[in-house]
């Protein structure tokens, strides 16, 4: 049965069921429940299959987007997922993660006049599939080459380049200074939104294919680099991420209650913060949340603050909600569970009473004036106009910058004035001989996909270097 | 991995862990901490220095007080056990020279970290005096260790329990006003004594070196939750320090911030006392 380009375009866009919010902010459990088979099915009719298609262009690794969609509509479910792992090794993780709407989904031409194909949601759908359904095929290995590539950080960008780095037939083994793998995919983004049983199968199944991990392995304290390669490793790849934490620098910023995002988040993510005293780790409890800034970041430690028990939870974001760069689907989930937000205003200190403990925050009101250099008007403070807040917690999440810890330690390794990695932006290659980087580390804070993308550049780029020698 | 070579109860509440840790061992400078989990089900993060380490036997030495649910559960752990996870070394080196003459102060479980310093300064090729408090003789420890370590031992005792009466800055002043050279000052312990020391030694315009306990999550420099105020700009002690100027370092905001989870240590060290595990319904509101 073959539609025809009409009466696809009459399909509306099918919908993801989601746990309501009443329900939702008492829990940590995922949001979104994922399309019936045929949900997924009924959506992947909507493609349109145009002769030049644009989608694929919007995607920073290029999966065979039409083609994956078009196997999903007539159920093979098994291709589907095999023409996507072929191009983006996390797929689980991105079609819960990626920005589509600034991405593929913007470029669907479907989307001029109707709602574009739900590019994102097929992706997870498919993902799951074959985590729930199916179990990981492993791919075919090229035959072993007996060459050893180390990567620092087990993190997106990390595990995208030990994965195709072993499909090689390359010898990988991931170094992760936390006890356990996935970076921000583990600390950053919650269990609501990214379920942490997701990187358990991603991690068992690059350990089929033959990566080797080290967890507790602080690269710049326990080895440094040039150790590494005395340890008979060929090629280096750091992708240690954006984990330093940025503050305001506003005075009462070390009062009992302000956290970094970093920090609010590690503790609720990773270390189960949220279920304490069952996990060991402490979270502040707290009943009147201010979480600044509007980025993924800011709408997920807002989002944790309201299931961690918060009467009122507010974002306070210096621009308009049009700039913010957070999803869409993050902004719209975090209203729809009563986040207030405090757009146009920013903070100008903190207070606390005399044992040091938070207690308000003094905003002031914002209004947006010329241009500045990310081409979004400058938000300018309106005299006079500040007031008072209520809170005993607020979260900092106004982006985070490159960890210290290995430029510090490795001199020869050249870092921007922020202290980015500086990289070629096409083999990933850095100013030390054999060793790469890519992701945050590089880009400063970005995306999930942005850090795999420089991940499949730089394995193709480690590869080359291993054959040739050259550099 | 991690297995525990030996166990010593050094006092009552104060245990000391040989553990297998060649890598580390090795690797580690004095003044530098570990930071570990002891089991894998949702166990904290915690910082503990490295008393001391052997690279030939590839071990390193911990040295504890159990203060809480973690701690406790560490002093739980017997010879042949595992440490589910440990992870270093962490933190910035002491920084070793020859000083002339150095006066390395240990309050409590402070001696612990202070032990590699002093052994490092005598090793440099300093005179190095050791002033070692506690609040009663059963308290004080590594003793023996410390004599090895150092030209010459004086102990305090709030009690008079064992060595003269008094705080280690009764000692100190004691010391200063003898009339003997002092060129710098390493002091470790609770962060009062600390606070206590760096007032002292300001007056007399000595060079004072401190090593902060601050809480700390993940121990390199992610998270902001170890950050201190030094001489009015924000440092973390995880990978700044953990070792500063103790005339430029702000003790009373460390110590409230050291306070925010007073209440849930409390409650998750009851409920560890308690014995009945995490689903415990007695008595319980």
């Amino acid at each position: 049965m073959t539609l025809t380009a009409a009466e696809r375009m009459k399909i509306p866009r099918q919908n993801m069921r989601e746990q309501p919010p009443a329900e939702r902010v008492k829990n940590f459990k995922e949001v979104p429940f994922g399309y019936t088979e045929d949900e997924a099915v009924e959506e992947a009719k909507r493609c349109i299959a145009c002769k030049a298609p644009q989608c694929m262009t919007g995607c920073p690794v290029e999966i065979d987007i039409p083609k994956f969609i078009q196997q999903i509509a007539n159920r093979d479910f098994e291709r589907a997922i095999e023409t996507v792992k072929k191009t983006n090794l996390l797929p689980a993780v991105c079609g819960r993660v990626c920005p589509q709407e600034t991405q593929c989904e913007i470029k669907c031409i479907l989307g001029k006049k109707h709602k574009p194909v739900a590019i994102g949601n097929l992706e997870r759908f498919i993902a799951d599939y074959e985590r729930n359904k199916l179990g990981a095929k492993i791919p075919q290995i090229a035959s072993k080459s007996g060459r050893r590539v180390a990567v620092v950080g087990a993190g997106p960008a990390g595990l995208t380049v030990a994965g195709d780095l072993a499909k090689m037939g390359h010898s990988v083994t991931v170094f992760e200074a936390l006890h356990r793998l996935g970076g921000v995919l583990m600390y950053g983004i919650p269990e609501f939104r990214l379920p942490k049983e997701i990187l358990e199968f991603e991690a068992k199944f690059l350990e089929k294919l033959g990566v080797e991990f080290k967890v507790n392995a602080v690269i710049g304290m326990q080895y440094s680099l040039d150790e590494l390669f005395e340890q008979g490793f060929e090629a280096i790849f750091l992708g240690t991420g954006a984990g330093l934490p940025y503050f305001m620098n506003i005075p009462g910023e070390n009062f009992n209650g302000v956290y970094s995002a970093n920090e609010y988040l590690t503790r609720s993510n990773l270390m189960g913060a949220y279920e304490f005293p069952k996990s060991d780790t402490p979270i502040a409890q707290s009943k009147n949340v201010a979480v600044v800034g509007g980025g993924n970041v800011a709408m997920d430690a807002a989002r944790t603050a309201k299931r961690l028990g918060a009467e009122n939870v507010y974002i306070i974001y210096r621009r308009s909600e049009q700039e913010m760069p957070a999803r869409l689907a993050e902004v719209h989930h975090a209203k729809e569970e009563g986040i207030i937000f405090n757009i146009l205003m920013n903070p100008t200190r903190f207070i606390g009473d005399k044992n040091g403990w938070l207690t308000k925050v003094e905003c002031i009101k914002m209004e947006l004036g010329e241009p500045d250099n990310s081409g979004r008007r400058r938000p300018v403070p309106v005299k006079g106009s500040e007031f008072m807040i209520d809170i005993d917690c607020a979260v900092i999440a106004i982006g985070n910058g490159p960890n210290p810890l290995v430029p510090r330690t490795t001199p020869d390794l050249e870092t921007n004035k922020w202290g980015n990695i500086i990289a070629n932006p096409e083999t990933q290659k850095t100013s030390k001989k054999g060793v790469f980087a890519g992701g945050d580390i590089v880009l400063g804070a970005a995306t999930v996909i942005l850090a795999m993308g420089e991940g499949r550049r730089a394995a193709k780029a480690i590869d080359d270097y291993l054959k040739t020698g050259n550099w | 991995m991690n297995r525990i070579v030996r166990r010593n109860q050094l006092s009552d509440n104060v245990v000391e862990l040989v553990v297998a840790s060649p890598v580390i061992a090795r690797k580690r400078k004095p003044g530098q901490f570990i930071i570990l989990r002891t089991h894998a089900d949702k166990a904290e993060r915690i910082p503990l220095t490295i008393a001391d380490a052997d690279s030939n036997a590839g071990t390193i030495t911990l040295v504890f007080q159990v203060v809480g649910k973690s701690t406790a559960e560490l002093s739980d752990l017997k010879e042949g056990d595992s440490i589910h996870d440990l992870a270093g070394p962490l933190g910035k080196p002491t920084h070793v020279e020859n000083f002339g003459s150095v006066v390395c102060i240990g309050g409590g479980i402070g001696i612990a970290p202070l032990h590699p310093i002093a052994q490092a300064m005598k090793s440099a090729g300093n005179r190095v005096t050791s002033i070692l408090g506690a609040r009663t003789k059963n308290l004080l420890i590594m003793q023996e260790h410390m004599k090895k370590a150092s030209d010459e031992v004086i102990v305090v005792t709030d009690d008079g329990s064992a060595g003269d009466q008094g705080f280690v800055t009764t000692a100190l002043e004691k010391l200063i006003s003898s009339g003997e050279k002092i060129d710098m000052v390493v002091a470790i312990g609770p962060s009062i004594m600390m606070k206590m020391v760096c007032k002292v030694t300001k007056q007399h315009d000595i060079r004072t070196v401190v090593s902060l306990n601050t809480i700390m999550v993940d121990g390199t420099g992610m998270c902001g939750c170890c950050r201190v105020s030094v001489d009015g700009t924000t440092q973390f002690v995880c990978v700044d320090g953990p070792e500063f100027d103790g005339h430029k370092v702000d003790f009373e905001e460390m110590m409230q911030r050291q306070s925010t989870y007073l209440d849930q240590e409390k409650k998750s060290y009851e409920i560890y006392k308690h014995g009945c595990g995490d689903n415990c319904t007695c008595n319980r509101k």
